[in-house]
């Protein structure tokens, strides 16, 4: 399997990075050799092995239903570049 | 093309929102509680600061466990979280948290009724995820304000098989639904606060086509009658669009309260590609046996059990059961009242008539009724014993209402015991006859209507006190 340049330029767009046709084909070239890599290790017969969701076999440690944290807005809202009545604010989103 | 209504069958799937009982979030130690003012309870992992990490909180995996268990569902002994992703800015980290391929509950059923009829609706699977934040479009010069209080409050996200073939049925499930999950007590139900949210997937096919038609998804109901009212129109709506030779394009639309439409949010064309894979940060979650058998020994009973239970040991009849069991705290005052009287069906008469009416008039919920079950049941009681007829009952509860006191005690103060003294009666009697030749004439000459109109007289001397079978049955004597 290998990517087209629309393919590439799709990829780019749902991560918002903005490229141009030059760098389009750069990266076209590289994320191909990324995914003759990935044919190569499906060339491998996985039929009879369990997949793993984690590379080791440990599970989740859970916390107790506890309320630890107190009011820090104002400390993460000194960097925000806008903010009123204690709210981020962004371009205008409208979906 | 066959044109009309009749030629068209609904298919309605349901995906529902309930947001889990949780004191914390799902993923950190920050509060979930309403109201609270902007961003005062997102913490370090809700903004999604660098280099933080999401730690499990463990209630809100117990609550799908408690929901998989009474639906009897199949739990996945190991489950995966996987990170959906999307860019919007009340997501701050970029991609929402939830479980695609090994989610915590597949499959399990759940009951409803539409119009007498019992149904089992099958469920898809339920997994956990966490919310978003909220986004306010008011005008904040031009800009949109974010508040991620509600960011990372864990949800279960719980999903129908497309089994339901009108409004009304999606929403005898949607209401079944929520019923449980606040039976089980893993959601506050509060649909107002957004607790529990419905989607509701609808397309029309031909009747007898087997393959569904294109499915149209409103999004974010937040009550029955919207969702009766968004499922109506899209209906409606769509097969207007087929019949006048339209095709219907996968979409998502919203429902607007005030115009009763639904209008397109956005096409399959942009239809987000969520890239979903398993989350790096989070391992496997595991569910060992001892742990889901101490939450299967915490459950209550359910309300479909409590219902049959109802009909065996009160003999009220199904419709009765299902009313009584419509909340846990109803069913709960049902039973104490049925108990202290020993007198179900009339309970139930009660719970239902005179109690509902009242707890409606004054905008009350049952849990904050003025009057207890031990008081109705008491006040039943002395229905049962003779004490009290009908009518006088409801002066009695009355006098409970407004917090008088007990029952004797307000039938001692009021002077409302039904007379039992037939003497006294016997004298009321006399009286009457004697004080109404006309009516007593008119009766013997053959006027029924009259006999009714002395029967009154007496009551009213007796100021509603007489017993009513006894008075007929004294008048019918004396007059022969």
């Amino acid at each position: 399997m290998s990517l087209t340049p629309d393919d590439v330029k799709r990829i780019a767009r749902l991560a918002r990075i903005e490229i141009d046709d030059a760098q389009a084909q750069a990266t076209q070239a590289q994320l191909n050799t990324i995914f003759d890599l990935i044919a190569t290790m499906q060339a491998v017969d996985t039929a009879s092995i369990a997949p793993m969701a984690h590379a080791q076999e440990v599970y989740q440690r859970l916390r107790d239903d506890v309320v630890t944290e107190t009011d820090r807005h104002a400390a993460f809202q000194a960097v925000a570049p806008a903010v009123e009545n204690g709210l981020y604010l962004v371009p205008k989103v409208i979906e | 093309m066959k044109r009309g209504h009749d030629n068209w069958e609904t298919v309605i799937g349901l995906e529902v929102h309930t947001q889990l009982a949780t004191r914390s979030k799902i993923f950190s130690g920050s509060s979930t509680a309403f109201g609270a003012a902007p961003n005062t309870q997102a913490s370090a992992v809700d903004v999604a600061l660098p280099g933080v990490l999401p730690v499990l909180n463990k209630k809100a995996v117990e609550c799908a466990i408690r929901f998989g268990l009474a639906v009897d569902a199949t739990l996945n002994r190991v489950n995966v979280f996987d990170r959906k992703n999307y860019f919007y800015p009340d997501l701050p980290k970029g991609y929402q948290i939830s479980q695609l391929a090994k989610p915590i509950v597949e499959g399990g059923t759940l009951k409803i009724v539409v119009e007498g009829e019992e149904r089992t609706i099958h469920l898809t699977r339920a997994h956990m995820e966490e919310d978003a934040g909220k986004s306010l479009h008011e005008d904040f010069h031009g800009m949109t304000g974010i508040d991620l209080n509600r960011a990372g409050t864990p949800l279960l996200e719980i999903v129908s098989e497309p089994e339901m073939r009108s409004s009304a049925e999606a929403v005898a499930y949607a209401r079944a639904l929520h019923t449980l999950v606040t039976w089980i007590g893993i959601c506050d139900g509060n649909m107002q606060e957004g607790s529990f949210r419905v989607d509701a997937n609808v397309s029309v096919r031909p009747v007898g086509q087997a393959e569904f038609g294109t499915r149209r998804e409103i999004k974010n109901l937040n009550s029955f009658k919207f969702l009766q009212q968004a499922i109506d129109y899209e209906v409606r709506w769509q097969i207007g669009t087929l019949e006048d030779g339209g095709r219907i394009e996968q979409a998502t639309v919203l429902f607007d309260p005030d115009t009763g439409e639904t209008r397109m949010m956005r096409s399959k064309e942009d239809a987000h590609d969520y890239r979903y894979f398993p989350d790096p940060d989070l391992l496997p979650v595991k569910l060992d046996e001892d742990w889901i058998e101490a939450v299967r020994a915490g459950l209550p009973e359910l309300p479909a059990a409590m219902q049959a239970r109802f009909q065996a040991d009160y003999g009220v009849s199904a419709y009765d059961a299902a009313v009584l069991t419509g909340s846990r705290a109803l069913a709960d005052f049902f039973e104490a009242a049925a108990r202290a009287c020993g007198q179900g069906k009339l309970a139930a008469n009660w719970v239902m008539g005179e109690l509902s009416a009242a707890l409606n008039k004054a905008e009350l919920d049952i849990a904050q009724s003025p009057v207890s079950a031990t008081q109705l049941g008491t006040l039943i009681a002395r229905i049962q014993d003779g004490t009290l007829s009908g009518k006088l009952a409801k002066q009695v509860f009355e006098g409970l209402w407004e917090g008088a006191g007990e029952v004797d005690a307000i039938i001692e103060a009021r002077g409302l015991k039904q007379m039992s003294d037939s003497g006294e009666l016997e004298k009321i009697v006399d009286d009457v006859l004697a004080a109404n030749p006309k009516s007593v004439e008119e009766f013997r000459s053959g006027k029924e209507k009259a006999f009714n109109a002395l029967v009154g007289q007496v009551m009213k001397a007796s100021r509603g006190k007489a017993n009513p079978a006894q008075v007929n049955e004294l008048l019918k004597t004396k007059l022969q």
